[in-house]
């Protein structure tokens, strides 16, 4: 009896010990966890997330202060990849988050601009242009679609569209038509719209 | 002539104990090809319109280099090549140019891109041409006589300036492509005659009416290369086009004997004609992934690519017409017929004769790697080889896709071994880079696994879903570091303006300090020597308070000034200054409704 | 929005409806013979796995919310049925078919995600879960084949006898079951060498379990269902791998053992020719959605089924084997799928790496 349980003692310390030493051995090196999660997150620096921009999101997220469903423009994909790297539940997003758009960017409507310079302060990420009292225009390629600039224009000249589809930013939309979903047939385009004439956009 | 005779022989016995390897998967076919292959190429009417889009090859699209309203002749460049892998276009027949606009363009998108718009006159007035290789009776002596004398830099040349760009489907720019070539010294050029997809016969006839075009055009893309020989592959239900490529070589190989060009007939199996597969089935050797043939020593060209390179140089033409399949169940004549790029499809469906209550389908290509037209209202392009309309029933319009059920058709077919069913499942996932494990970028899209698909799920589609996902994720990922990278910058720099504005307004109070201590100094020494302080004192407060006055004054005055400088207040409109009061009132509607909320 | 299906346009028409179909139809000369050798049980049971099946599919689709007329054309559980059918006792009674097909098509099948989810083959998973559950109805209903019910003056059972022993269970007067039904060749080969009571040599004396190649009367529904295989190999249906690697297998590993020990062990004919053998080698082990997929993986996965039926015929506890190694060969199917993946073109032997495999 005594020397079962000293063989258990025994043997358990033993592998403990091997357990632990493996551990420190082994250790996997890996980027720290507030990289990897500002490295998913889109980098808008909307602010949507209630925090003052992407690093700051991230960083509340690794220390587990906020939630992984707080980022609009990263959509359902962010959630999953976040879920996915943090081994957390996949949470849906925010209720006043739901209304999923495509991508879009800032555009100044020259005519209206003032030149006040508050868009250029407001711009995260610097990507609108223009001087005092000169027109201001936004750098199409480099606006992160934020919408942080609305708000300071005091003439409403900042409007959001969508970004264009073009040949290089098209996609294959996925496979909708199968047994369990026969109506996805209706959306395919008919002949008749392919011989109509001038089916110009 | 013994000799000739001897070698002529050799041949005949190198050609029949030529040796071919294999490729896995794959699957037959009926060709459907007997119902264009045997009329003559016709030739297309001049259309009352031209759409050339200016991007009609893989790279940069092409800068358009006309005006609305500039008349242009045939064969005019209207868009020069922009950057290293770009190519030019070029007017397809005379007539004026009357919009450069965004049209509907050829593409499973449906999307419209730039295109140059050319009302034709009807005259098709040709521009000089200026061939490199003139005919023995030219007596123009700037013309060479022969290949041999002109160097690779010549023909890569006039090959970039003609446009010419990959016409078996992949557009990519001839000449940067052999020029490449050239520089990795590649020993084999293979041409590719398969045309292994149904119903499509361009190629076939090409050869079949042209042959001796096809082997210049070879002669000359082999010198750009410096290529020691060449393989034409072609599929062996051509049987007339391989004669005929036979005959024509038959003088070649005799008189050129450095010329070392072999016909080799490959089994029909789809896709012999895919790229990878005719160079595994004539070397055996495997284009490694993510490299190129010139990674082996192999460059390969379509042969109506050959012809386009061979008119370029001894006609002087630039690419602007092409020869297209016009095929199917509800055309009434179908033909191949030499079409003026740009034209729009409607009306060579017209001339080869549409009947338009059997139409099912349109499709641009073949029925395996083509795409539905999303209107005929589009153009013919470089790329456009078959124009395809269906009947009813005569493609299968797919079932709802069943479950998959594992059966493995799919890989047993595959002609690059990959296991289609896995990049099935986690493409569907939207798991993109388990997908990339599965090797998605080596899948060719050739449609073996959807055809052998007893579910009928839309395997292709899923995979270029999948790849499309994946590019956009990347250029995604690209844009959120840029935007981080700036967002950084930014903040560095506000902090940085920050800190300064700190510093100088330390030191202001400094000197204010130092300047009042001094004052202080100065006032008591002063006091020291006069004995009527007060009097002064006090005109200096006054004169203090008036520079005040003033310098407020000059403020407002200045502030006034630049108001009225404002650019865009400046030289107004009625409606402009309008819509200023408008945008005004608005503004004060908003900042008092703003208030009263509050 | 323009919105089109993407190529290719081309389809030869092929569908799992029809697959299934024809798999279906060609078992159609292997149930004929059966039914001749073992009585019109066979057609019975058949006739009602078909009836439950399609019942219980229908209910569950129904239930899942799925369209119930495009599945059940899949008719995927019409030949699980019928596959229930055959391998059931020829006697069974009627609820041993019920539960059966129950656990096929609800618990292995639809439970799982239904057609092309399920890691089990739903046909073995019933015979499986019935023979562990019901041994002594699962062994004892194997109606006396009627050679040598012919030959030693045993009894058969008319159509309508059939129907009312196995729906009722009430057998003609003056008739036992024991007197009916006999061991199948399998089993007295099995029980008596493990009892080491006689040897082949002594059984084959008997004159009652040895036919000409297998065991005497299933070698004939064997030979059956080996013809319509190889029609379906043919025809492309299914692929050589898996019945051609079962089978050299399981010949190989009788003659390897067989060759040492002559008095314990059967020839590899009998093998071959016994049991389900043949139905299992191309209608069982082929079932797409459960077996492996890659070339190399088929081969092992139809070895591997073929050594677990010898080791389980010889040395294991029941009879026949095909269930249970075609159950655990399916739980190897994704290793090997994933460790036998063909070399893509343009990749070198060695290029996959197996780390990021977690």
């Amino acid at each position: 009896m005594l020397s079962g349980i000293i063989a258990l003692i025994v043997l358990a310390s033993f592998f403990g010990m091997v357990l632990g030493l493996a551990a420190v051995v082994f250790k996997v090196e890996s980027s720290p966890v507030v990289e990897q999660i500002d490295a998913l997150l889109p980098q808008t620096q909307c602010g949507q997330c209630s925090f003052a921009g992407c690093r700051p999101y991230a960083e509340a997220i690794a220390a587990g202060e906020a939630q992984i469903n707080l980022c609009p423009p990263g959509g359902e994909n962010l959630v999953q990849s976040l879920a996915d790297l943090l081994d957390v539940e996949v949470l849906p997003l925010g209720e006043d988050e739901a209304v999923v758009q495509g991508p879009i960017v800032a555009v100044i409507i020259e005519e209206t601009c003032i030149g006040c310079t508050l868009c250029i302060q407001a711009c995260p990420v610097d990507a609108i242009l223009g001087a005092a009292k000169q027109m201001h225009t936004v750098i199409e390629s480099e606006c992160t679609g934020c919408e942080l600039c609305i708000a300071p224009c005091p003439v409403d000249c900042i409007e959001m569209i969508p970004v264009k589809q073009t040949l290089k930013n098209w996609r294959w939309p996925e496979p909708q038509y199968n047994a369990n979903n026969r109506e996805a047939e209706s959306i395919f385009t008919t002949i008749d719209h392919v011989l109509a004439e001038n089916s110009r956009p | 002539m013994s000799q000739s005779l001897s070698t002529s022989v050799a041949q005949k016995l190198k050609e029949k104990v030529r040796h071919l390897w294999s490729f896995p998967g794959g699957i037959h076919l009926s060709g459907k090809k007997s119902l264009s292959n045997h009329q003559p190429i016709t030739t297309a009417q001049t259309p009352k319109q031209l759409i050339i889009p200016l991007s009609q090859h893989i790279g940069q699209p092409a800068d358009p280099i006309v005006k609305v309203g500039d008349k242009v002749l045939k064969g005019q460049v209207i868009g020069y090549a922009s950057g290293s892998v770009s190519a030019p276009v070029h007017a397809s027949c005379s007539g004026t140019v009357t919009a450069i606009e965004e049209r509907l363009i050829p593409h499973p998108s449906g999307l419209s891109a730039l295109c140059v718009v050319i009302d034709t006159d009807g005259y098709d007035q040709w521009i000089k041409c200026s061939p490199l290789i003139g005919d023995s009776s030219d007596s123009d002596d700037t013309l060479y006589q022969t290949i041999s004398d002109l160097s690779s830099h010549q023909i890569s040349d006039q090959i970039a300036n003609a446009g010419i760009v990959g016409l078996g489907g992949a557009l990519y720019p001839a000449a940067a492509k052999l020029r490449t070539a050239e520089r990795m010294q590649t020993d084999t050029l293979i041409i590719n005659a398969a045309e292994c997809e149904p119903y499509i016969t361009c190629d076939d006839i090409l050869i079949q009416r042209r042959p001796e075009e096809v082997i210049l055009g070879i002669l000359l893309m082999k010198k750009v290369v410096g290529a020691k020989k060449c393989l034409i592959g072609i599929e062996d239900n051509k049987p007339e086009a391989y004669k005929a490529l036979l005959n024509s070589l038959r003088g070649y190989n005799n008189t050129h004997t450095e010329a070392q060009i072999e016909v080799i007939q490959v089994p029909t199996r789809y896709p012999a004609g895919g790229e990878k597969q005719l160079i595994q089935m004539l070397t055996g050797r495997e284009v490694p992934t993510q490299g190129l043939p010139m990674n082996i020593g192999i460059i390969c060209h379509n042969v109506t690519t050959a012809v386009a390179v061979y008119h370029a140089v001894y006609r002087g033409e630039p690419l602007i017409s092409r020869i297209v399949t016009i095929t199917g169940g509800a055309v009434k004549q179908p033909q191949n017929m030499e079409v003026p790029l740009g034209t729009p499809i409607r009306d060579i469906l017209n001339q080869a004769g549409l009947n338009k209550d059997k139409v099912e389908k349109i499709i641009m290509g073949g029925p395996m790697m083509g795409f539905a037209l999303p209107s005929i209202d589009t153009p013919v392009t470089k790329a456009t080889n078959c124009i395809l309309v269906s009947e009813k029933g005569e493609l299968a319009t797919p079932p709802p896709a069943m479950p998959c059920i594992r059966c493995a058709r799919c890989s047993d077919v595959c002609p690059m071994s990959l296991l289609p069913q896995q990049m099935y499942w986690y493409a569907k996932a939207r798991d993109l880079e388990k997908v990339q494990d599965y090797n998605i970028f080596d899948c060719i899209e050739c449609g073996c696994c959807s055809y052998a698909c007893p579910s009928n799920i839309p395997l292709v589609q899923y995979y270029r879903y999948a790849k499309t996902e994946i590019w956009d994720d990347e250029r995604e990922r690209n844009k959120s570091n840029i935007a981080r990278d700036r967002h950084e910058f930014r903040k560095e720099r506000l902090e940085k303006a920050k800190a300064a504005k700190a510093e100088a307004a330390r030191l202001r109070k400094e000197k204010l300090a130092k300047k009042k201590a001094l004052d202080a100094e100065k006032a008591k020494q002063e006091k020291e020597k006069s004995s009527t302080p007060s009097d002064e004192t006090k005109a200096v407060a006054s004169s203090s308070a008036d520079l005040i006055q003033e310098a407020i004054a000059r403020s407002k005055a200045k502030k006034a000034q630049q108001q009225s400088q404002k650019k865009n207040t400046d030289n107004l409109t009625e409606a402009q200054q309008k819509k200023i009061d408008e945008i005004n009132e608005r503004r004060r509607n908003r900042s008092s409704s703003e208030k009263t909320e509050e | 929005m323009f919105l089109a299906q993407s190529s290719p346009y081309l389809k030869p028409g092929l569908s799992v409806s029809k697959m299934m179909l024809v798999v279906t139809l060609l078992m159609i000369p292997g149930i004929l013979t059966a039914t001749y050798i073992f009585g019109y049980g066979v057609l019975v049971n058949i006739f009602l796995a078909i009836i439950f099946a399609l019942s219980f599919e229908a209910i569950i689709l129904y239930l899942r919310k799925r369209p119930v007329k495009v599945y059940l054309n899949d008719k995927s559980a019409l030949l699980t049925a019928v596959i229930i059918g055959v391998a059931l006792p020829p006697l069974a009674p009627w609820w041993l078919t019920f539960i059966g097909v129950f656990f096929a098509i609800v618990i292995a099948k639809q439970l799982y995600g239904g057609l092309g989810y399920n890691t089990f083959n739903p046909a073995m998973v019933a015979y499986a879960i019935l023979l562990v559950s019901f041994p002594a109805e699962m062994t004892t209903y194997w109606q006396t084949s009627t050679m040598l019910a012919n030959q030693f003056d045993g009894q058969t059972l008319s159509f309508i006898e059939t129907i009312n022993f196995q729906i009722f269970g009430q057998l003609p007067v003056g008739m036992t079951i024991d007197a009916l039904t006999s061991a199948t060749p399998l089993d007295i080969v099995r029980t008596s060498v493990l009892n080491g009571s006689a040897t082949i040599d002594e059984i084959h004396a008997q004159g009652k379990t040895f036919g000409m190649l297998g065991g005497l009367g299933s070698e004939w529904v064997n030979l059956a269902f080996l013809a319509g295989g190889l029609f379906m190999m043919r025809k492309g249906l299914i692929s050589w791998h898996i019945p051609i690697s079962l089978l050299a297998t399981l010949g190989f590993l009788s003659l390897l053992f067989g060759s040492f020990e002559l008095d314990s062990n059967p020839s590899p004919l009998f093998h071959l020719f016994s049991g389900a053998t043949m139905l299992g080698a191309f209608f069982i082990a082929t079932d797409p959605v459960t077996a492996s997929t890659t070339p190399k993986g088929r081969i092992i996965y139809g070895m591997g089924i073929g050594a677990l039926i010898y080791i389980i015929r010889t040395w294991g506890g029941y009879p026949d084997a095909i269930a249970f190694a075609v159950l655990l060969m399916n739980m190897c199917a994704p290793l090997l799928d994933y460790y036998t993946q063909p070399r893509v073109y343009g990749h070198k032997a060695d290029e996959r790496d197996d780390e990021d495999y977690s």
